[in-house]
């Protein structure tokens, strides 16, 4: 029974497993009534209200300027940094109302990591992309370091393709690479939610689905929000899908209802491809 | 649906398309039972030698149908409406298939019986079964053409008359069976004619039931009947 070999490999299962499964429970994002204008914009948002379950994906549809990353950018309040852009309503993350004034945006901020379309890794190396966010939270002992990007780049799925070249400039990874490293990098300061703004949009087919496979393999552990104006992929990797139109909140339901047999007829007309 | 015009023209010319394909195909099916039934009421084996004949076109059609819809999927990856459409296409042209594989069959019987002579009111029965089925079949084409949840809830409650039908003509097989026990294999045939024609009428059943689920997105086939009178308005 206490074949070597066997314990050996026990022992390695329980140390996957435990690398793996961080298990808390992520929290959900409830908006409530958010608005939102830019000078130029005065409609941007309005009175969006739905809320975003935890431990799953949700897709945001719509067309382009109907404010899918502008609702994205509420979640980590990055459209403070807009001149001009106000915005009032309420959204509960952990309890706690993430709009308010008093809240600290920079601990928000690493609760809650952001993904971009373009992949844009720091002019740094593999390493020290991800490391970034750990040292800024103080964390020296280069042993903890090592531990913590390994297993960032691991739940990424980039560890097997670059662990011979954590020197490496992050520059010199291929495009899907980087954004795999993007993705390590915000999951390294181990956030609660993650925001994705297209994110395979600049990836090619077999990026993409990796891209894919890995926001699925992440989703037991984050809240996960993606922007994306590729509907098969909405259809693919998410369990919720809102669909927004002109600032507005269209339709917020089960994927698989939305792809089957929507309820508004605006939302029908958009993933078909029809026009009014 | 209708009235919102696809962005792709293409698209929806290809919809378009496979949707009249199989309107002509339920035509084509429609048709064959109206010539059986002829032939059983005029006791002439034309019509049902011509109701054999289109079976071949019918199968074809099925295979042509079916290979545009996975096109569909494979190329277009539909949606909603358009998703229910296909899938409903795909299904429909099975139950299209098989009630023409059921119409030849009564038309072999028809050949059968137009031969074995002697007048009988019971050719006439089952001419008439063989309309009454031809025009159920009719009203679930129709309910798809015009895509109406009342008109194919109507088809679906109007089996029961088939049902009917198919009891009542039974029994009068039986009861001229032991009155003219030398015939009994003249009847026996009425009888696999019959059965061919009730079982038509669940394949028109089937067919209504997706136009309600490819209309509105629901399944109704396992719903009971005061549930499907909800749905007629
Ligand atoms: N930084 C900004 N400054 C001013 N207006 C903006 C800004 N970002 C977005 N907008 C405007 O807000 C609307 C929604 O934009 P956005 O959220 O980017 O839409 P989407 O992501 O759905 O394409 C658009 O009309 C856009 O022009
Ligand atoms: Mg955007």
């Amino acid at each position: 029974m206490n074949h070597p070999d066997m314990e050996t490999f026990n022992a390695f299962i329980e140390a996957s497993k435990a690398s793996k499964t961080k298990r808390r429970q992520a929290p959900s994002l409830q908006v409530e009534d958010v608005s939102l204008s830019y000078p130029a914009e005065p409609n941007a948002l309005q009175n969006i209200s739905l809320e975003i379950p935890s431990g799953c994906v949700t897709a945001v549809i719509g067309p382009s300027g109907c404010g899918k990353s502008t609702l994205l950018r509420c979640f980590n309040r990055m459209n403070d940094t807009i001149d001009g852009c106000r915005y009032s309503g309420s959204i509960f993350l952990d309890g706690a109302n993430i709009l308010s004034d008093g809240i600290d945006v920079t601990s928000l901020r690493r609760k809650v990591g952001m993904v971009f379309q373009r992949p844009n890794p720091f002019p740094k190396s593999v390493f020290d992309n991800v490391a970034y966010g750990p040292r800024l939270a103080g964390i020296r002992s280069q042993r903890q370091l090592d531990e913590i990007v390994e297993n960032a780049l691991r739940s990424a799925a980039l560890w097997d393709e670059v662990k011979d070249r954590l020197d490496a400039m992050a520059g010199n990874l291929s495009l899907g690479q980087q954004q795999r490293l993007v993705i390590a990098r915000a999951i390294a300061v181990e956030p609660e939610v993650l925001l994705l703004d297209e994110p395979a949009s600049s990836l090619d087919p077999i990026s993409t689905l990796k891209i894919e496979e890995l926001i699925y393999e992440l989703k037991s552990d984050y809240t996960i929000v993606i922007v994306t104006h590729n509907m098969q992929q909405a259809g693919r990797v998410s369990d919720y899908t809102a669909f927004m139109s002109g600032g507005r909140l269209i339709e917020f339901d089960a994927t698989d209802r939305i792809f089957t047999n929507p309820s508004e007829r605006a939302t029908e007309d958009y993933i078909t491809g029809r026009v009014g | 649906m209708q009235g919102r015009q696809h962005i792709s023209a293409q698209f929806a010319a290809e919809l378009d398309g496979i949707r009249s394909a199989v309107m002509e195909m339920g035509g084509k099916v429609e048709r064959q039972i109206m010539l059986a039934s002829e032939g059983l009421e005029s006791r002439d084996s034309g019509p049902a030698e011509e109701a054999i004949a289109i079976d071949r076109d019918i199968n074809r059609m099925e295979v042509e149908i079916d290979e545009q819809c996975a096109l569909i999927l494979a190329r277009r990856q539909p949606a909603a409406g358009d998703l229910r459409l296909i899938i409903s296409i795909i299904k429909l042209t099975t139950d299209l298939e098989r009630i023409g594989d059921e119409a030849s069959r009564v038309a072999r019987l028809v050949i059968k019986l137009a031969s074995a002579g002697g007048a009988d009111p019971i050719y006439l029965h089952t001419a008439k079964v063989a309309r009454h089925v031809s025009s159920m079949l009719r009203e679930a084409l129709d309910a798809f053409a015009r895509m109406s949840v009342s008109a194919a809830v109507r088809v679906v409650l109007s089996d029961k008359e088939i049902d009917e039908d198919y009891r009542n003509g039974l029994f009068k097989l039986t009861s001229a069976m032991q009155q003219r026990p030398e015939q009994v294999e003249k009847l026996l045939d009425h009888m696999w004619a019959l059965r061919s024609l009730e079982r038509i009428g669940d394949h028109a059943t089937n067919i209504a039931e997706q136009v309600v689920y490819l209309t509105r997105g629901v399944d109704i086939r396992h719903l009971g009947n005061e549930r499907l009178e909800n749905l007629l308005d």
